[in-house]
């Protein structure tokens, strides 16, 4: 064994150190106690300079934050987050305040005294197991308390199924017999209750500012109440992994008033259009009928002795959004288009010019549409509303 | 008496007698060797998975963005999550129980030393079969419901898409054969399943280590806190593997053989995937994190120079949390269909370990609180440990409202919480281990300004990229998201989030120049570099091959601490006169044993077993074709033929006419 | 490798000196499988409840387990493998007793009943698959059963081998010493293991899941 010197123990302030008389190899340009706290202040510094900085993004919110409740039921949910936060935040800047006392306070320098040999305390240790015990009791009672009042449905509610399907979520109102897809209309101030099942893997259906969010699983039902108090349109996603274009797979909530959901169910229960013939729209429709559109798409005509009608009997096992009323939705492609920086036409363009490309595993394969057959989809999907 | 001349003394192979190169590390038996592998291996992996979490930032630094595609972001966030638990935490974890709890109890190896390389070889042969993947395995479109093939556009299919991607968690129906159908999947699920027969092996070594080696004297309170929390976590995987096992044979039997488990077109139930998994997945966090607390509840006390607040504590603790862990399974679930009954007991049992928890952070602080502190790279890193976890384990507790939870599940608040528990959590225990014992390793200290440097980059570009994701989930960004929107306000905080995760890659930069440079010119260690405490160090760095020269007795805690040290009047610990001295004379006692020392030999066979078991899961997952079946065939033979071979090796060639019956007992220190 | 360990000459303090560690006092190898048996105790405790989770629905038409057990069949051959625990306890008490042919007579007969219970379950399979047609695809109920079944099978195989090996050991060594003894009561432990759990399952998923 060579080169007795030997740096031990580490960092352990020389001079003063009265009763450690133990010869020790020092760092030959600098003292080992200075050299400790440096970084040790300076990174303290740097972290709060992050901290600090990044505040100024605070103040805007995201379509999707949980921070702002439209409902009941969310309201709810926030009035229990909120507690339980600042519960935790204040145990939070306790112990790190006592952390960094502590390692201030009791850290090795010039003087300062080899510490008391002390094992523990039964008195404290009875303390901090029986503090947060409490702590935990008194968030625990609100708890049990909203998961039995926030869990199942208002008798009175208003059922919408919701189907998940990879990529999108498909919506069906049985009491008006009324089928949509993205776009979830509901009343304002009436308790909704999703009935919601999976058409393939599990998906998780959430609109932030009006509930938690719940499982769709295939080959079961799940339910999820929904409140809103008044009109807006609000963004969900689905939650769980679902594969391929899991985020993609998004959702609106547009809460009408009373009356405007009223026109809006009769407005729905309407069939589509039939296009006067020559026009760009009879051209669009023409593409549909005949590339292939129909084997998942369902469009339900006003005309039903239209002989066109006919051919659009989807295959079950395809399975697409209802477009009879395309264009009354403001979004598309499971509530992915159009995004900011993306116009709602080109959007439609570039989806209907290549879905795969747009939205990555997508069933809506590329037909291989010419532009001019595009412009004419475009101009018949517009009367869809 | 009588039994070894009646056996063969050498089988199918001579005996490998190499100590030295190649063949010395493929067979030994000798668990520093086997902890070192493991813990290169680890490391390896560690930087895979990293560079893996790089891709998955840069993708996510703004909105809409094109940098991977959806198959390869999905592959990228499956392969992080599986490769950092399965692939680095757990093995990092394993590599210092391999090294460190023969030491820590005062035994010259492990129970079973044959099965321990097994359980090594193994983990290797596990790692380097799902990583295969790459070359071996398959992605195709998915396929809707009715068998209907989902479009992918060419610019899609890449080699990193083609990993695993169906997260670590694997959720069916999902990585079913029908909406999973490339092979890959196959991989992931095969590949945890030998990772864990890995563990099983190690669990049980390690459990009966610790039961039947330690050293005269050292009872059970007296055993350093690692070795309790090593032993909870040897119980936490001896408990939930079998668990995870079940869960994998049936998704292997679903996508190979055709069985409904899980597909609900068939009449199975997909949330019972979720329930087997989670109760083998919650356990496995604590798997994950309580190693960690075992070493921070080790360096802590020695750089406070006073003996751990509250030693029972801590380790009942540690017992209470474990125990608690197989009963809360189900909040990973809170937004599955489940019962209010269900929901709140689950809610209520998730609060109780919040209690266990505070008792631990509260009697770490205890240690410090009036101790001599020294800031030295370990303990840097354990109080770094303690002060986030604090965080991770507070959110926890937001979790368990459940609630709140509906909201919060499957958002990046979720991602933020268990990277404060296991980054900030486990992987800071784990480098305040790698710089605490690295000296056991090289006779060498680490760089100590290189050391605080890269603690305080890491600090740093641990919270910026992982404080943001709080926020981050509570505005509402999904987890597992390839794009998000840019109405969506997500961008800065993203960025924020991306450039923190390169500053944690430049931290490990730092670390591995450290680690390399002072291995070979870092200042020599002596025997007790840190003025230890416990037993480990009471012997020569690096560790001589025997380890202890002569067995050890433990008087009491902390035994080394107490052999240097004596306290005065008022308590405080006062340096015994002849406390150099004994050092010395244990430095040169520890290099220089009084006479020859027995030690298992090394062994072919449990390195030729761990090939076998790849070869069955490469066979049944091309069991369709002759390929397959001649490939199971082969992996049970070998497997089936080395386990032969083994049961006919003795551990140790008889050597003269003594104790020769005791040869074929897995190790002649075991009883 | 500074120090080379010269295997030479044992020191009777390195050995086997059962005064030089702290233990619970039970062999190392006995522990180890104790542990590994608690271990594989939740192994089957997850088949059993899945199978429980499905075995009790009727999924559309097709046959499941419930409807088509053979109670006194399978009775018949629990019975049998509950009678090679007996054997197993007999060749262990034969070898305590030096009786070393008793010891392979043993051995031998608890490896015969453990493999006419095999025979059984391979007969119970056949019947299933050709006669009701239920196969491991038919159902989850099916999928599940064959699982818990065949997996429990492949724990009676094993051992089967075990005990197969122990008696080859025997006769070419021209008997088991003590020291293999050791070796006979780990493969007793994992044999009463494995009729243990066949209790169980016979109780639960047949008798109380039977139509």
């Amino acid at each position: 064994m060579k080169g007795q010197e030997r740096p031990v123990p580490l960092g352990l302030a020389r001079d003063g150190a009265d009763t450690y008389t133990r010869p020790m190899v020092q760092h030959p340009r600098r003292r080992r106690s200075e050299e400790s706290t440096r970084p040790f202040r300076f990174g303290g510094v740097a972290l709060l300079a992050v901290l600090v900085s990044s505040c100024s993004f605070i103040e805007i919110d995201s379509p999707l934050t949980t921070f702002e409740p439209a409902g009941a039921i969310a309201d709810r949910i926030d009035g229990l987050f909120w507690p339980v936060f600042w519960i935790a935040t204040v145990i939070f800047a306790l112990v790190n305040i006592a952390i960094l006392y502590t390692v201030i306070a009791f850290r090795d320098r010039p003087g300062r005294k080899e510490p008391k040999q002390t094992h523990g305390n039964a008195k404290l240790e009875v303390t901090w197991t029986i503090i947060p015990a409490l702590i935990l009791a008194g968030i625990a009672i609100p708890t049990v308390r909203g998961v039995f009042d926030l869990t199942e449905c208002a008798p009175d509610a208003m059922t919408v199924e919701i189907i998940g399907h990879q990529w999108w979520f498909e919506y069906q109102y049985p009491d008006h017999d009324i089928e949509t897809a993205n776009v979830l209309v509901m009343p304002a101030g009436q308790d909704v209750c999703a009935v919601m099942t999976s058409d393939d893997v599990m998906h998780n259906f959430w609109i932030p500012a009006l509930n938690g969010k719940r499982y769709l699983v295939p080959g079961q039902v799940t339910l999820l109440p929904l409140h809103a108090y008044e009109p807006g349109e609000f963004w969900g996603h689905c939650a769980e992994f679902c594969g391929l274009s899991h985020s993609l797979m998004r959702a609106r909530a547009q809460v009408l008033s009373l009356e405007d959901f009223d026109a809006w169910v009769v407005s729905q229960q309407s069939g589509a259009p039939v296009p006067a013939e020559g026009t760009p729209a009879w051209e669009g429709l023409q593409v549909f009928l005949n590339r292939g559109c129909t084997q998942c798409h369902t469009v339900d005509f006003e005309d039903n002795n239209l002989d066109i009608a006919d051919n659009i009997v989807p295959d079950p096992g395809f399975n697409g959004p209802n477009l009879t009323h395309f264009a009354s939705r403001n979004v598309f492609a499971g509530a992915y288009l159009p995004y900011e920086g993306l116009s709602y036409n080109e959007a439609l363009t570039q989806w209907l010019a290549n879905p795969p490309e747009v939205k990555p595993g997508s069933f809506m394969p590329n037909l291989g549409l010419t532009q001019q057959e595009i412009d004419d989809l475009i101009a018949w999907m517009e009367t869809l509303s | 008496m009588t039994a070894t001349a009646q056996r063969p003394s050498t089988t199918i192979f001579r005996r490998p007698k190499t100590t030295e190169g190649f063949w010395s590390w493929i067979t030994t038996v000798d668990h520093k060797k086997i902890g070192i592998m493991y813990g290169y291996a680890a490391f390896t992996f560690f930087i895979i998975g990293g560079l893996e979490a790089l891709l998955l930032r840069l993708q996510l630094a703004g909105p809409n963005s094109d940098f991977l595609t959806a198959a390869e972001y999905n592959a990228m966030f499956s392969t992080h999550g599986i490769t950092m638990i399965f692939l680095f935490v757990m093995p990092v974890g394993a590599a210092f129980m391999n090294y460190l709890l023969p030491l820590m109890v005062g035994a010259r190896d492990v129970a079973f030393p044959r099965m321990n390389a097994l359980s090594w070889w193994i983990f290797l042969s596990g790692a380097l079969f799902l990583y295969s993947v790459i070359f071996f395995g398959d992605v195709t479109p998915p396929l809707g419901v009715e068998g209907v093939p989902g479009n992918i556009d060419p610019s899609d299919q890449t080699l990193l898409g083609g990993l695993p991607d169906g997260g670590w968690f694997l959720y069916q129906p999902n990585a079913g054969p029908a909406f999973s159908p490339g092979s890959a999947v196959d991989f992931a699920l095969l590949g945890i399943q030998i990772l864990g027969v890995a563990s099983l092996i190690s669990a049980v070594n390690f459990l009966v280590t610790i039961f039947n080696m330690r050293a005269k004297g050292m009872r059970l309170l007296r055993m350093p806190v690692f070795v309790w929390m090593t032993m909870v976590t040897a119980f936490l995987l001896l408990f939930s593997l079998p668990i995870i096992a079940v869960a994998l044979f049936m998704g292997t039997f679903d996508r190979s053989f055709g069985t409904l488990f899980f597909q609900a077109a068939g009449g199975g139930d997909p949330v019972l995937w979720q329930h087997l998994f989670w109760l083998f997945g919650h356990p496995e966090v604590y798997i994950l994190i309580l190693p960690a607390m075992g070493i921070v509840s080790e360096v802590l006390p020695v750089f406070s120079r006073k003996p751990l607040f509250g030693y029972a504590a801590v380790v009942f603790a540690g017992g209470g949390i474990a125990f608690l862990g197989f009963g809360v399974w189900a909040h990973h679930m809170f937004s599955s269909a489940l019962t209010p009954v269900a929901q709140a007991a689950f809610g209520l049992s998730t609060m109780t370990i919040a209690i266990p928890t505070g008792i631990k952070i509260f009697n770490w602080l205890g240690t410090m609180w009036g101790g001599r502190i020294r800031f030295t790279t370990p303990m840097l890193f354990a109080i770094g440990f303690v002060a986030m976890f604090v965080i991770g384990g507070l959110s926890g507790v937001t979790h368990s409202v459940v609630p709140s939870d509906w909201q919060q599940t499957d958002t990046y608040y979720i991602v933020a919480h268990f990277h404060y528990v296991l980054f900030g959590g486990a992987i800071f225990g784990i480098f305040a281990g790698l710089y605490y014992w690295f000296p056991k390793l090289t006779g060498r200290v680490m760089n100590e300004a290189l050391g605080k440097t890269h603690f305080w980059i890491q600090m740093i570009g641990f919270n910026l990229a992982f404080a943001p994701m709080h926020w981050l989930g509570l505005q509402g960004m999904v987890r597992r998201t390839w794009r998000y929107a840019p109405e969506t306000n997500f961008g800065p905080w993203n960025l924020a989030v991306t450039i923190g995760a390169f500053t944690i890659a430049a931290s490990i930069l730092v670390f591995m120049f450290n680690w390399t440079w002072s291995k070979r010119k870092g200042a020599a260690s002596g025997l007790d570099p840190w003025d230890a405490r416990t037993i480990e160090w009471t012997i020569p760095n690096p560790t001589p091959e025997y380890n202890f020269a002569e067995n050890p007795v433990v008087t009491s805690l902390d035994h080394f601490w107490h052999m240097k040290y004596g306290e005065d009047t008022e308590g405080r610990a006062v340096r015994k006169d002849d406390a150099d001295e004994l050092v010395a004379r244990l430095d040169h006692g520890g290099r220089n044993p009084k006479s020859p020392i027995h030690l298992p030999n090394p062994s072919y066979f449990p390195f030729l077993m761990a090939v076998g078991l790849p070869l069955i899961a490469y066979g049944i997952i091309f069991h369709e074709g002759i390929v397959g079946k001649v490939l199971i065939v082969l992996g049970a033979v070998i497997t089936l033929g080395s386990l032969l071979g083994w049961g006919m090796e003795p551990l140790e060639e008889p050597h003269g006419d003594d104790g020769g019956g005791e040869h074929d007992a897995e190790l002649v220190e075991a009883h | 490798m500074a120090e080379t360990v010269e295997v030479a000459e044992a020191h009777a303090d390195d050995h086997g000196g059962h005064g030089e560690h702290e233990s619970f006092g039970i062999d190392n190898r006995k522990l180890g499988m104790w542990l590994f048996l608690s271990s594989e105790f939740l192994f089957f405790g997850a088949l059993i409840t899945s199978y429980m989770v499905y075995g009790n629905d009727t999924f559309g038409n097709t046959v499941v387990p419930r409807e088509i057990y053979d109670i006194p069949f399978t009775s018949v051959s629990s019975f049998v493998l509950l009678m090679s625990s007996l054997t197993m306890v007999l060749a262990h008490q034969s070898l305590a007793g030096g009786d070393q042919n008793g010891t392979k007579t043993w051995l031998l007969a608890t490896a015969m009943l453990g493999s006419i219970f095999l025979g059984g379950q391979v007969f119970e399979f056949y019947e299933f698959i050709q006669v009701y047609g239920m196969t491991l695809t038919t159902n989850p109920a099916s999928s599940a059963f064959f699982m818990l079944t065949g997996f429990h099978g492949l724990h009676v195989a094993i051992g089967v081998i075990m005990l197969l090996s122990l008696f080859g050991m025997a006769r070419r060594q021209g008997g088991l010493s003590e020291k293999h003894g050791m070796n006979l009561e780990l493969v007793g432990l994992y044999w009463h293991f494995v009729d243990i759990i066949w209790i169980v399952i016979f109780t639960i998923v047949y008798l109380l899941g039977a139509v």
